[in-house]
This record gives structure tokens, C-alpha cells and sequence, in this order.
């Protein structure tokens, strides 16, 4: 056994770091740093740099666009670019719905939508998810009815992530009522302007809004815009989740916000000394640093099974329990650290430009927001529940 | 033994339970916590009239309770109805005020005339005598609504060591940068600048009258905890027996059931820190500070359990403001960042007991 990565994968690691250090905008990285809310406007502009590049879809085949890179680079990437402070791609168009597209869409879609996906002329959004239908996604109801050429939509999505950016969303809709529930499910694109189509949004609990409730009333949706067969969306829906939760463990992530944590607890003082200094403290980070140096291995493991061609299916939700937890518990010490400054809750600090006075050091400002917004780390994507269900069937087949 | 309340005691915590349900539900919450104060005077007026604020303290120091059992009950409602208000800054500046002798005062915030905070973090300002009277200089950090205070009672250091003092609003050298806070309420940084001061007490005697304000304080938070996770509770068994998913109630998921029969048990546990904490409070005073520790650190602990397992088991619905099941959660959380967090408490419990064996041998 070889941990260490290739003299090619060095190489690879200094290129991007070259790029990141030409390419990524300081005003981006250091909102990111901050923690601060980022804007539509943000996102577009890193999803532009990196599609210059020719890195931004590098995880698709070459011919729609893909860089034909190794898992290795992609994982190098991946950690390069979250330790940068790098704006997250938002992955409904580029990482969940592209690969279907790939693999179960027809040429004329593929060539249509891929290129939309890469200049950003759509932003996409996920309908998955119903309020009667969240763990229990099958049990979904929103209809579609076929007419002549077109499916009429009805129904309700929700939880629906920056919908109110979006140009277009997958949705999951329901076009057999007999049978099995899985067998009667179908993926169809949908454009947000179509009329019928109302978007309410959700306040979370942080007081900000990144999901909503999307309403469907006799919406007409063009049939060209149903992906593979009719009554095959549960196959397609399930291939997109796998790439979800891989990408939802965020090692790249949790290492950038680790590398901050630790510079907190070096200068941020209790008791006359460093938190790193403090025993309690300390021990947390430690245990928190030992895991996540774990999660690292487990997730090349996953990535060099993958390499060799094995399905990431029941792997892929290991690599989203241990990874949401341990972002979560980052989060969690990252409000310990702010002590009394977890409480204030100064939202213009969470904007870019703010330079009014500093409440307490400036980590705290987003401190307790990002550790309550965290906890839907464990809740999307399949929720870590759910992915033990899995686990315990598909792998232990209990 | 007896772990009832008595009767008296049970007679306010019904009059505070029904005056709260009725006259701070949660519509009434939701539009005070937007206010710029962030708390309702007309509310607490009320408070004041029904006698909770004197439930606070004894007969000596103008109110009819003062036992860490009244102070426990009282804030145990507040925690049951997310109230917000000066309750804690009430509770602690009074304590110090009744220690120094400052009864007249303390009678007018018992009577809701005089609104009070408190910043007792003596490492975190200095006085120095300055004529008649002190300049304190420093900032004492999130002091609670501390914009809406008339007076706020202050720990500073002077050449003589811990020293209380009283500031009154508007005073020259003083200067508030306030803001909401996540769980609702408000406090602010209480920047001091010379600010002029009245000695409280004898100058450099304050370090016993502190810790005992703050262990009162810390036996109102925990028991204001346990109240909170009995609510957390209540709320996500609810949802667990009505919310189906896959046909059937979320609540028959064995995995589920274990998770919240631990809760459950965490709960009891908490339950009994705080009871602890209230029975040890007039003993001596390295039993209280053990039990407040001790306490303290229980709730911290079983506190992000209680928030973070009523979240997860609610799904999404369970992150929206919509839902008062997430602000109960964030208060939760947010009484583990109130004076002194969990490791704090955990370490402070290790030296006390290695005080202790100093002591005894
Ligand atoms: C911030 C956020 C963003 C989201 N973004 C999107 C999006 O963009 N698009 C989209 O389609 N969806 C999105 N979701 C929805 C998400 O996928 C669902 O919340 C998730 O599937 C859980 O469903 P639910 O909320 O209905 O909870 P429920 O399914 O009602 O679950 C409630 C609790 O029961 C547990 N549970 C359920 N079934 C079982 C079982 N069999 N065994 C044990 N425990 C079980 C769950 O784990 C959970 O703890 C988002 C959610 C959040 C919170």
C-alpha cells in the first residue's frame, strides 16, 4: 500500500493552485472566509471563471465537456478549491442533473441542456422532495398528465433549494397511480416560467431564505422534456442521489473549515489561554482532527474503488453520514469558540462590505447561523437515517 | 424526602403559567422579538404586578421568595413559554444589589419602575476612584438588554480587587452597541469609557456576592433548560405519532424510539442537575458551586442533544422560523453560551473538587 499521491498528481495540484491564485477573485474568497452570505451574482461569477477554464464540468465525459481527469485530480480539485475558499458550485444542473441527462437523455437534450448548464444560461433547481413525500420520496404525488404533446403538471414541491434563482427544474412527477409507487414516476424538465408555476419561499431558522415551496397549477410542460421512458424516473432518481451524497461528504470543505478552526483556537483566549490550549477544547478539536484525517482515507478509498469501477452505491452513504457529521461538528466548535459572541445576531454582518463594528471577534458573527444551518447536512440528501437503512440493508444485508 | 413544590410555590408557577399562556402566546412572541427592544414592558408591568419579579427574592430584600426553588419555578415558565425579557439581568443585578444593601432600589425593580441589567465580569473592566464617586473603563461583552436598562449593576477591578458599582443609563463614558439575538431577546456590548459609577458595597469584597449572584443565575438557566427540553420533547413525540412516512407514523422506526428513549432518559438526568443545584444553593459554598458546575455542565451537555436530535427528528419541517420547535432549539443551544459553557463548567467542577481534597488533607 501507497498513500502518498503520484509525482503526476503533484504536478496537477500545483497547476491548480496556480490557477486558484491567478483566477479566484479575493472578494470572492473572502466572503467565503467570512462565512458571508453569498449572491446569485457570486455564484455565476466562479461558475464562469471555472467553465473559462474548462474545469467546471470536469467530472463529465470529454465529449459533453469534462476534463478526462483521473478520481484522483478530481478529489485534488475538489480539496484545492474548498481550501482556496472557493465559492460552492451550485451542483443541481452541473453535478446532479447533467450526469442523467448523460447517461439516460436523448442526443437532442444532451445537446441542448449541457452546454445551457456550463455558460449558466440555466440555472436549475431539484423538485424531489413533497411534504408528503421526504424520506419516503416514491410516495410522491405531484401529477402529470399527458395531452397531446404536452403533460399537464399539478401538485406541490417543496424545500426546493435556490428556486428563486432558477430557470428550470427536475422534478419528479407522478404518471401511474397502479402498480408499485416507484414504477409510476417520471422525470421531466420543466421551465419556472411557465405559467402555473408560483414559488413561496421558507424563512429557516438562521432567518434566511435558500429554500421554497413551488406550487403547480395545469402547468404544460412540452413532452420533449421527459428524460428516457415514462414510469422509469425512480431509476434515474436514485442514480442522481448517489452523485448527491457523494458530493454532499465535503471532505474538501470540512478541511478548509478545520484549517480556520484551528487558527481560532490558537488565538482566540479563555481563561487567560488559547482555546488549543484548553484542555477541554482541545480534546474535542482532536478528536474532531483524527476523524476527519480517517474520513479523508475512506472517501480515496471510495474514490480508488470507483477508479477501478465499482458502483459507489452503499459507500456513498457512509461518505454522507461521517461527512455531514463531521462538517456539523466543525460548525458545532465553531460556535464553542465564540463563547458569549455566539448570541448576537447581527445579520448585516453576514453581508458583503460590512464595516460596521465588529460584535466580538469576527468569526462569532456567523458562528451560531452556520451551526444551526448546518443541521440540515443531516437531513437532506437522505437523511442520515435513512442512509443507516440503507447500509445496514445493502451492505450487512441485515 | 419531598420533591414536590409546595403549595405556595405551586401556586405561582400556575398563576406565571396561565398569565404566560394567555398574555405572551406565541404570536405576541414572534412580534416582540422583531421590536427594537426586543422585549414588552406592557408584559412585563404585568410580570411585576402578579409579583414574579419579587418571587426572586426574600422578604428582607423587598420580595417573598428568593429560595433557589422560587427562582427555579419562575424561570421554568419562562423557558416553557420562550418568554423574553430582563428576566436573568433582573435576577442577577438584584441578587447583588440585595448583598450590598441597596434594597430601595431593588424594590423599584421588583415593582417593574426600574428596568436592571447586569455585566458581572470583573476581569473585564477596571475602576478607579475618581472624586466622590468611580470611573469604570472596559467592555463587558452581551450584556443583556443592555440598551433597555435604566441601571446596570457592573464587576470591575480596583486596586482593592472584584468590586461591584451601579451605572445609570445615559451617563457620560458610557456607550451601548446593541443588538438582537439569535434566540430572540436583545444585549449589548456595554463599552465603558471613565464611565462614572457608584461603589456598591466595599471596594474589593465583591468576589463572594458575584459568585453567588451568578450561581443563582445558573440554577434560572438550568431549570429555564429543562423546561425547554420537556417542551422539545413534547413537541417532536407529537410529530413522531402524526407525521407518516413509508404508511406508517415515523414514531414506530425502532430507530427512531431508541433515539428519543435516550433523549428521554438525558432528559431525567438534566432534571435532576437542576434539582441538585437548587437544594445545594444555601448550603455551603463549595457544595453550591459544585452543584451549579455540575448542573451547568449537564444542561450544556444534554442541551445541543435535546436541539439537535428534535431538529433531526422533525426532517426538514423542523429547520423553518415557521416552527416554534426551532426557536426553542435555538434557545436551548444559546442557554449553553450563558454564563460559562459546558467544558468551562466541566473544568471548574474538577477544580473545585481538587480544591476540596486541598482543603481536607
Ligand atoms: C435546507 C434543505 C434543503 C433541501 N433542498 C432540497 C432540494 O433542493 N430539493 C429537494 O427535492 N429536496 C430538498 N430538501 C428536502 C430533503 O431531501 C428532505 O427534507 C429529506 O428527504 C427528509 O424528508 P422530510 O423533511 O420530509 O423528513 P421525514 O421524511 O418526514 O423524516 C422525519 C424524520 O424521520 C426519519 N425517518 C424517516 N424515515 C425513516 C426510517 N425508515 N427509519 C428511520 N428514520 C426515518 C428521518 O430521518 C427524519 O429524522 C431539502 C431539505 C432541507 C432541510
Amino acid at each position: 500500500m501507497d498513500l502518498s499521491f503520484t509525482q503526476e498528481d503533484e504536478a496537477f495540484r500545483a497547476e491548480v493552485r496556480a490557477f486558484l491564485q491567478d483566477k479566484l477573485p479575493a472578494r470572492l474568497s473572502d466572503k467565503v472566509r467570512k462565512g458571508q452570505r453569498l449572491t446569485k451574482a457570486d455564484m455565476e461569477e466562479w461558475h464562469a471563471i471555472l467553465n473559462a477554464r474548462g474545469w467546471l464540468a470536469n467530472h463529465w465525459p470529454v465529449e459533453w465537456g469534462g476534463t478526462g481527469w483521473s478520481v484522483m485530480q478530481r478529489f485534488i480539485f475538489e480539496t484545492e478549491v474548498a481550501l482556496a475558499h472557493a465559492p460552492r458550485i451550485v451542483p443541481f444542473g452541473l453535478s446532479m442533473l447533467a450526469p442523467v441527462l448523460i447517461k439516460y437523455g436523448s442526443e437532442a437534450q444532451k445537446k441542448h441542456w449541457l452546454p445551457r448548464i456550463l455558460d449558466g444560461t440555466d440555472w436549475w433547481c431539484q423538485g424531489y422532495s413533497e411534504p408528503g413525500a421526504g424520506s419516503d420520496l416514491a410516495a410522491l404525488k405531484t401529477s402529470a398528465v399527458r395531452e397531446g404533446d404536452h403533460y399537464v403538471v399539478n401538485g406541490q414541491k417543496t424545500w426546493t433549494t435556490l428556486g428563486q434563482y432558477a430557470d428550470m427544474i427536475f422534478c419528479l412527477v407522478r404518471t401511474d397511480n397502479k402498480g408499485k409507487k416507484q414504477e409510476g414516476i417520471s422525470f421531466l424538465l420543466i421551465d419556472m416560467k411557465t405559467p402555473g408555476i408560483e414559488v413561496r419561499p421558507i424563512k429557516l431558522l438562521d432567518g434566511d431564505y435558500e429554500v421554497n415551496e413551488v406550487f403547480f397549477t395545469d402547468v404544460r410542460v412540452p413532452v420533449e422534456n421527459l428524460v428516457g421512458e415514462e414510469n422509469k424516473g425512480w431509476t434515474y432518481a436514485k442514480y442522481l442521489l448517489t452523485y448527491e451524497r457523494t458530493n454532499i461528504a465535503g471532505v474538501g470543505a470540512s478541511m478548509a473549515a478545520f484549517e480556520r478552526l484551528k487558527q481560532v483556537a490558537a488565538t482566540q483566549r479563555r481563561n487567560g489561554r488559547p482555546l488549543a490550549q484548553d484542555p477541554q477544547f482541545a480534546a474535542r478539536l482532536a478528536r474532531l482532527e483524527i476523524d476527519l484525517e480517517n474520513m479523508k482515507t475512506t472517501n480515496l478509498r471510495v474514490l480508488a474503488a470507483a477508479g477501478a469501477g465499482h458502483a459507489p452505491m452503499a459507500e456513498s452513504s457512509m461518505l454522507k453520514i461521517r461527512g455531514t457529521e463531521i462538517r456539523q461538528q466543525i460548525s458545532d466548535l465553531m460556535r464553542r469558540a465564540a463563547g458569549v459572541h455566539a448570541q448576537p445576531f447581527v445579520t448585516e454582518a453576514l453581508e458583503e462590505g460590512f464595516n460596521g463594528p465588529a460584535v466580538g471577534p469576527d468569526f462569532a458573527a456567523p458562528a451560531a447561523s452556520h451551526y444551526f444551518n448546518y443541521r440540515k447536512l443531516s437531513i437532506f440528501g437522505g437523511s442520515n437515517e435513512v442512509q443507516r437503512e440503507i447500509i445496514s440493508k445493502a451492505i450487512l444485508e441485515l | 424526602m419531598d420533591f414536590s413544590l409546595g403549595e405556595d410555590r405551586q401556586m405561582l408557577v400556575d398563576t406565571l403559567g396561565r398569565f404566560l399562556a394567555g398574555n405572551f402566546d406565541w404570536k405576541t412572541r414572534e412580534t416582540v422579538i422583531e421590536t427594537a427592544e426586543g422585549w414588552s414592558r406592557p408584559v412585563w408591568a404585568q410580570l411585576a404586578e402578579l409579583g414574579v419579579i419579587g418571587a426572586l427574592f426574600d422578604e428582607a430584600s423587598g420580595g417573598f421568595g428568593g429560595s433557589a426553588f422560587d427562582i427555579g419555578v419562575v424561570f421554568a415558565e419562562v423557558g416553557k413559554a420562550l418568554a423574553v425579557g430582563p428576566f436573568l439581568g433582573t435576577l442577577l443585578a438584584g441578587r447583588a444589589l440585595a448583598a450590598t444593601g441597596e434594597t430601595a432600589l431593588l424594590e423599584q425593580a421588583i415593582a417593574g419602575e426600574v428596568t436592571l441589567s447586569a455585566a458581572l465580569d470583573s476581569d473585564a473592566a477596571q475602576g478607579v476612584a475618581d472624586g466622590e464617586g468611580w470611573a469604570l473603563t472596559g467592555t463587558q461583552p452581551v450584556v443583556p438588554f443592555a440598551a433597555s436598562a435604566d441601571r446596570i449593576v457592573v464587576a470591575a477591578r480596583t486596586g482593592e480587587g472584584p468590586s461591584l458599582f451601579l451605572i445609570e443609563k445615559g451617563a457620560p463614558g458610557i456607550e451601548i452597541r446593541d443588538y438582537p439575538l439569535i434566540d430572540g431577546g436583545a444585549a449589548g456590548e456595554l463599552m465603558l469609557d471613565g464611565a462614572a459609577a457608584t461603589l456598591l458595597g466595599q471596594a474589593g469584597e465583591a468576589g463572594a456576592i458575584i459568585e453567588e449572584a451568578v450561581a443563582a443565575g445558573l440554577v434560572a438557566l438550568c431549570w429555564e433548560a429543562v423546561a425547554i427540553m420537556d417542551s422539545l420533547k413534547v413537541q417532536t413525540l407529537e410529530y413522531l405519532r402524526t407525521r407518516k412516512q413509508f404508511g406508517v407514523a415515523i414514531g414506530k422506526f425502532q430507530a427512531l424510539q431508541h433515539r428519543m428513549a435516550t433523549l428521554a432518559l438525558e432528559i431525567e438526568q438534566a432534571r435532576s442537575s437542576a434539582i441538585n443545584a437548587a437544594d445545594r444553593f444555601a448550603k455551603g459554598r463549595l457544595e453550591r458551586e459544585k452543584a451549579v458546575s455540575a448542573a451547568k455542565f449537564t444542561i450544556g451537555r444534554v442541551g445541543s442533544l435535546a436541539a439537535e436530535e428534535a431538529i433531526q427528528m422533525h426532517g426538514g419541517i423542523g429547520m423553518t422560523w415557521e416552527l416554534p420547535l426551532s426557536h426553542y432549539a435555538k434557545r436551548l443551544v444559546m442557554i449553553g453560551h450563558q454564563l460559562g459553557d459546558e467544558d468551562m463548567h466541566l473544568e471548574r467542577f474538577i477544580a473545585l473538587g481538587q480544591d476540596a481534597l486541598a482543603t481536607a488533607s
